[in-house]
């Protein structure tokens, strides 16, 4: 099996799937860290060196503001939670968006998960099974004295290492890029989590203190996790659809519904179930206010974990049971 | 090989197929197929394109499930002893495809990774065999099609399989890559002792390379016999006469049957009367100005088989 999956991480590299990826992975980070620095540098033009208590106050009277002249379009619940958790932070004197490494790295994964992170992992997945099949190549593979099961197995496990593989490096370039930048600092600057909202009213019983790294740690964990579970729901449609291009366009299409639908769902409730609404698990470890009503971190593991389940019982029962022309 | 070892392995049977039927929807595409293949042997597969020797290959491989019917490969059942059955076989199903982006040498890593006992050793001797040796390091995708067609028997070859499966191995050949392919597959079965099963809509290259030969026809063996044999019911002589006309009338008298081909008359052959024949017509003034005798191709074969049904 080894031999199997090295096999497969042999074409994997030998289509230099991990170097595309890698690279556009760098190339953005690099953009975006530019980007914040310019901001940073204009905040400093426009306001002067202020201490980040100022900034943050300055903040939340902008929010304040905008909830009194009803600007706030529908989002007033959600301002006024917002509100509630910055204050929270700082009546315990805690710099919410420490500067450096950490605090970008932990807002990029934040704001990566729900669609650049999976958009990475079609690009490994898509064409996985599928390119075989546009090639031909599916007939020399499937010839040999290997049984189908182990052939589709390999195949699976190497995009579980990929999946790795591509996470670790956007926690190290994210790390590394922004770091040269801002600076190392910050590791163990405290993030606050565990806020919940009962009967509208933010509720900060259950909230604990994590140093930085370690929330970081948790958000590559849950962002794996969804990459694991695109990754995975990618490799059923590339084990279903022979032309890679369609795979990735029917992904792609689900991927951006997702975003989409995550901003109406509050009218139509069993879209809670698909797994395009559910892949901003990181926003239940700071956000208190979930999409949909009943939503919650475990709910939305336990959503994506059935529709891995599910992908990969489609995938192994047509790849062994399908005649290859 | 000499002729007393070749008679001892004839016992042994490499391929065995028993009733296989594929069934597609409600179509019959394969109606019950039996044939046998011995250690040694070409067998060619021949029949026109839709007659279901694409998907009786594709059976054969593991890549079609059969609806009914079973295939033993070396005495293994290809369905419920897959890797064994599978691990006998070589194959190259239609155009041999490879991952181009890997060079030849990596191609070969690749598939010797997947069976067991496959050293660099082998994977040296069989590049020698298919003569690769100085471009096996070159990405394949700048191989031309008959480099990645000896490619393709090397990696068939790899695991020194006893059965060797070539679907359409001469298409897309110039014809010096056709002549050579012929000889590579006969060097193969005599003196490696393989069962090479070869299928073709191209009657000449059956005839040139196979020992025996199954005709196939819309999904079922019309006839399996070995190529002499079905050649030789099928020998003619051809006569070239002035007076034509009369000397085809005599002709038909004499041997039963005749008829006119362009500038020339066709008789059946029979060694023992065609002498006599020849002098019939010269003492009834006729002028025999060419005799010969006239192996049929399989195409005229297979039109008689099948009663018209068109090759291509």
């Amino acid at each position: 099996m080894i031999n199997l999956v090295y096999n497969e991480m042999v074409k994997i590299t030998g289509k230099r799937r991990l170097v595309v990826v890698t690279l556009i992975i760098a190339i953005l980070i690099s953009l975006f860290t530019y980007a914040q620095f310019q901001q940073a540098a204009e905040n400093r033009k426009r306001f002067g060196d202020v201490d980040w208590r100022t900034a943050l106050e300055q903040r939340i009277a902008g929010w304040e503001s905008r909830l009194a002249n009803g600007s706030g379009r529908g989002d007033e619940g959600e301002l006024e939670m917002r509100i509630a958790q910055q204050r929270y932070y700082l009546d315990r004197n805690i710099n919410p968006s420490e500067p450096g490494a950490p605090t970008f790295v932990r807002g990029f994964v934040e704001n990566g998960i729900t669609l650049l992170l999976p958009l990475m992992m079609m690009i490994v997945a898509a064409d996985l099974v599928s390119s075989e099949h546009s090639s031909g190549t599916i007939k020399v593979l499937l010839t040999r004295s290997v049984r189908r099961w182990r052939i589709l197995l390999s195949k699976y496990l190497a995009l579980m290492l990929s999946v790795s593989i591509i996470i670790t490096l956007f926690g190290v370039l994210s790390t590394v890029i922004s770091g040269l930048v801002f600076g190392f600092q910050g590791w163990d600057a405290p993030v606050l989590t565990g806020f919940t909202v009962t009967g509208g009213e933010l509720d900060t019983s259950g909230v604990r203190s994590l140093p930085q790294w370690q929330f970081i740690l948790m958000e590559l964990g849950l962002a794996w996790f969804v990459s694991l579970v695109v990754a995975t729901i990618t490799f059923m449609l590339s084990v279903l659809v022979r032309t890679t291009a369609a795979v990735m366009g029917i992904m792609l299409a689900c991927l951006i519904a997702g975003t989409i639908l995550r901003e109406m769902v509050e009218s139509w409730e069993t879209a809670k179930y698909l797994f395009m609404v559910n892949l901003e698990l990181i926003d239940y470890l700071q956000d208190a206010d979930p999409p949909i009503a009943g939503m919650s971190l475990g709910f939305s593991l336990l959503v994506l974990l059935v529709w891995g389940i599910g992908a990969l019982i489609v995938s192994f029962v047509s790849f062994t049971r399908r005649d290859v022309y | 090989m000499t002729g007393l070892a070749k008679m001892a392995d004839q016992e042994e049977i490499t391929l065995s197929v028993q009733g296989l039927r594929k069934v597609i929807g409600k179509r019959e595409i394969i109606k019950g197929l039996d044939f046998e293949l011995k250690r040694g042997e070409v067998f060619g597969f021949l029949g026109p394109n839709g007659a279901g020797k694409t998907t009786t290959i594709r059976m054969l491989v593991g890549l079609i499930k059969p609806t009914a019917g079973t295939i033993r490969i070396c005495g293994y059942d290809l369905h419920r002893q897959f890797p064994e059955a599978t691990g006998s076989m070589g194959c190259i199903v239609e155009n041999p495809e490879l991952y181009t982006y890997l060079s030849g040498w990596g191609n070969l890593q690749y598939f010797a990774r997947m069976m067991p006992g496959i050293n660099e050793d082998r994977m040296d001797e069989v590049v020698r065999l298919v003569g690769l040796s100085t471009r096996i390091h070159d990405k394949v995708k700048t191989y031309s099609l008959g480099m990645r067609q000896r490619l393709g028997i090397a990696q068939a070859l790899l695991g020194r399989p006893k059965l060797l499966i070539l679907d359409e191995p001469t298409n897309g050949l110039d014809p010096s890559g056709i002549r050579e392919m012929r000889e590579f597959i006969r060097y193969l079965a005599e003196h490696e002792g393989l069962t090479v099963l070869v299928s073709s809509h191209l009657l000449s290259e059956i005839q040139l390379m196979c020992d025996r030969v199954a005709i196939i026809s819309k999904g079922s063996v019309i006839r399996v016999d070995t190529v002499d044999n079905l050649l030789s019911q099928q020998e003619k002589v051809s006569w070239r006469l002035t007076p034509l006309a009369k000397g085809e009338l005599l002709l038909r008298e004499l041997a039963g049957s005749a008829e006119v081909k362009g500038d020339k008359v066709l008789t059946p052959y029979n060694e023992l009367e065609i002498g006599r024949w020849n002098q019939a017509l010269v003492e009834s003034g006729v002028t025999v100005t060419e005799m010969s005798r006239r192996l049929p191709s399989l195409e005229d074969l297979f039109l008689e088989l099948t009663g018209g049904e068109s090759i291509d």
